[in-house]
């Protein structure tokens, strides 16, 4: 909750603290390339399938893009939210575990205690490999 | 100056140009390359080749090498690094999972103390800045055996940096001097360990094991300091030796506790580096250093004939003895790095920093686990040279070897023989047996107790070294006697009776005048043929270099 009220102080500041650099054109200097969504699909195993999609994904650049209106100069960035938290260390001791059958009804296809998985890395339909990524 | 000879700058290394003509080799199977033989491809004058961005020169031309490594040693801890399932090796299949390994919605990570302790001492042990701050990221890349689809580590900054792993290397002829190197280490990180997929390729899947997923694992990072494969071997040798006296990690490369990666390139010397392709799958310590020799002759033979280095990932073959490429995912790879929501920084305290009316649980002071270090294998080493008076090499193959120091400093405490003989004794005689029979020296079948006597036995000069050989090698085969025992079974004390020996010798030189004669001429070897006639006539029982003495004196040499 309180994240949408800062986000909406930070809105109000940046339009009204000082003149907005020329609004950032969507489809000008923002413009995503089909090379850059292609990297993406891949990256994230997202499927922009339409223009549409892709127009959208602009536009929420566009949006995110206003973050820099405000003038961080000489501000240590936050990482973490929970920056001033501590930071829990737990025992050695072994607590958990032993639950194989009931993580095994997760999965549809199993064979004897493995889960199964497709040959490889997941081949992209895109790429001519022939083969998929063996891993040891 | 017809054939190119390339000078490789390793210590005692030279290689040969082992290119034939102007075509440039490939990828896999490549027969030239990992060994030192200087003899094969001594081609003749070799053709320009194709293509060339830079002329290579003829004549002499020096390659050196450049090898950086990165390693990811198994925490030897109860539990993972995030999760209270346990750490073992062998188990039924997904039996050693937690929701959270399995990365099922709702579960969050938990920090194990006990990985952060390990960490902090491997890092003191390589003198390394110890970060009081230091930040969990998440990396992003899609693999079956990663459930979560990103792997929990310390890109940003990890818990220790700029340290230095200090190693030997046997140099010389012979191979008997060591020489010390020193390999900066730039990081050790905390960082997840990931599941274990196994190919079933009849039927087109792959089968995943958790087990080892979440288990907690240091990366140690090596700047690139070594040059050849034999370094880079002995600077693995060493780090798994502090690892183990640390007790931070087992690192048994067998059992994948301990994983090499090598990232190597090749330069003429004077100029930049050149491109650098990383090696995984190094995962013996066999054929560690062949592999990163194979690769530098890779690269030199690509070079030399006029082709390009790509900056691709290869695995090594055991089969085949070549780095092959591994098919790469297309262009780099992004792993889009971000901070883990989940962990606030974790904050380490020393002595003076220490918070007053906290837990103790919930702080780590690293004064504390510095002064509770043990022992470093480097300090061993020199304590053992120190009070033994023994070779380096000696107490680095005392060391090399699992229990073989204890045996020794049992061997050491028992016995009145100077250390210099025990030293001998187990590190050629027990050693040796050891090695010929593949035992470990818990399996051997000579107790320290019963090395001890046999020492004893010999410092007394009550037998000869001879028949302590042959005790030794009675003691090996048959359990339970000790080394009197034996002694008196074969009659092999040594004779007591100095006015008896002088009898023997006194007849066994009259019975053989011509031998006397000879010796008398100056023929060096006649005397022992009459050393061998007076151990006989003792039935063994005397001392060759006391008869030699007897001797000597009687023929008033």
């Amino acid at each position: 909750m309180w994240t949408r009220r800062v986000w909406l102080g930070l809105r109000a500041s940046a339009g009204g603290r000082r003149g907005f650099p020329s609004k950032a054109d969507p489809q000008g200097s923002r413009r995503v390339t089909a090379e850059l969504i292609e990297h993406l699909e891949r990256l994230a195993l997202v499927d922009f399938g339409s223009q549409e999609a892709v127009a959208r994904l602009e536009k929420a650049i566009a949006f995110a893009d206003r973050l820099r209106a405000v003038d961080t100069d000489g501000v240590e960035p936050m990482e973490s939210v929970l920056e001033d938290r501590c930071l829990y260390l737990r025992s050695d001791n072994v607590v958990e575990g032993n639950c194989a059958e009931e993580l095994l009804q997760n999965s549809h296809h199993v064979v004897e205690e493995y889960f199964v998985a497709p040959p490889g890395n997941i081949s992209w339909p895109k790429l001519d490999e022939k083969e998929p990524f063996s891993h040891c | 100056m017809a054939t190119p000879v390339l000078r490789w700058c390793c210590p005692g290394r030279r290689w040969v140009f082992a290119g034939i003509g102007g075509v440039s080799r490939h990828g896999r199977g490549v027969p030239t390359g990992s060994t030192s033989s200087g003899k094969r491809g001594q081609s003749s004058v070799a053709q320009q080749p194709l293509i060339t961005a830079q002329k290579p020169r003829k004549g002499e031309r020096e390659w050196a090498a450049v090898v950086g490594l990165e390693i990811h040693a198994q925490i030897a801890s109860n539990s993972k690094l995030f999760s209270g399932s346990q750490v073992d090796f062998a188990a039924p299949p997904n039996s050693l999972v937690s929701f959270f390994d399995a990365s099922l919605p709702g579960t969050l990570p938990v920090l194990n103390r006990r990985c952060v302790e390990a960490a902090v001492m491997t890092g003191l042990a390589l003198d390394c800045h110890i970060n009081r701050r230091s930040l969990f990221d998440r990396k992003h890349y899609f693999y079956a055996d990663l459930p979560a689809g990103y792997q929990i580590t310390q890109q940003r900054l990890p818990i220790a940096v700029n340290g230095s792993l200090v190693y030997s290397v046997c140099v010389g002829k012979r191979r008997s001097q060591m020489v010390t190197k020193t390999a900066g280490v730039k990081q050790i990180q905390l960082e997840q360990d990931s599941g274990k997929s196994l190919h079933d390729s009849l039927r087109s899947q792959t089968l995943i094991d958790l087990n080892r997923a979440g288990v907690g694992l240091l990366e140690v990072v090596l700047e690139p300091d070594m040059s050849c494969g034999e370094e880079a071997a002995a600077a693995i040798r060493e780090l798994q030796l502090i690892l183990q006296a640390l007790g931070t990690s087992q690192a048994n490369m067998a059992e994948g506790q301990l994983r090499v990666d090598a990232n190597i390139s090749v330069h003429n010397p004077g100029e930049p580096l050149g491109v650098r392709t990383e090696v995984k799958n190094l995962n013996s310590a066999r054929f560690l250093a062949k592999a990163i020799d194979y690769e530098i002759q890779r690269q030199i033979n690509e070079l030399e004939n006029g082709g390009k280095i790509l900056n691709e990932t290869r695995s090594f073959d055991y089969k085949l003895g070549c780095t092959v490429p591994m098919r790469d995912k297309e262009g780099k790879q992004d792993y889009r790095f971000m901070p883990e929501p989940n962990l606030p920084p974790l904050l380490l305290y020393d002595s003076e920093s220490l918070p007053t009316g906290t837990d103790p649980q919930q702080v780590i002071n690293i004064d504390q686990l510095r002064e509770q270090l043990p022992e470093l294998p480097r300090v061993t080493r020199e304590k053992l040279v120190q009070q033994y008076g023994m070779l380096p090499e000696h107490s680095f193959a005392l060391l090399n070897e699992v229990g073989l120091l204890e045996f020794f400093q049992n061997v050491i405490k028992e016995t009145r023989a100077e250390p210099k003989k025990v030293t001998s004794w187990v590190l050629n005689t027990f050693l040796g047996f050891l090695k010929q029979q593949n035992l470990a020296v818990s399996e051997s079948p000579v107790t320290p107790s019963a090395l001890a006597e046999l020492l004893d036995l010999l410092d007394r000069k009550a037998i000869s070294s001879s028949a302590a050989k042959q005790v030794f090698q009675e003691l090996w085969r048959s359990k339970g006697k000790t080394p009197a025992q034996i002694v008196a079974e074969k009659k092999l004390e040594l004779m007591q009776d100095a006015e008896a020996l002088e009898q023997l010798c006194r007849s066994t030189l009259e019975a053989h005048p011509q031998v006397v004669t000879d010796v008398k001429k100056g023929n060096p070897r006649a005397i022992n043929k009459l050393i061998g006639l007076v151990r006989r006539a003792t039935l063994g029982r005397a001392d060759p270099t006391v008869i030699k003495e007897v001797l000597e004196r009687q023929l008033s040499l």
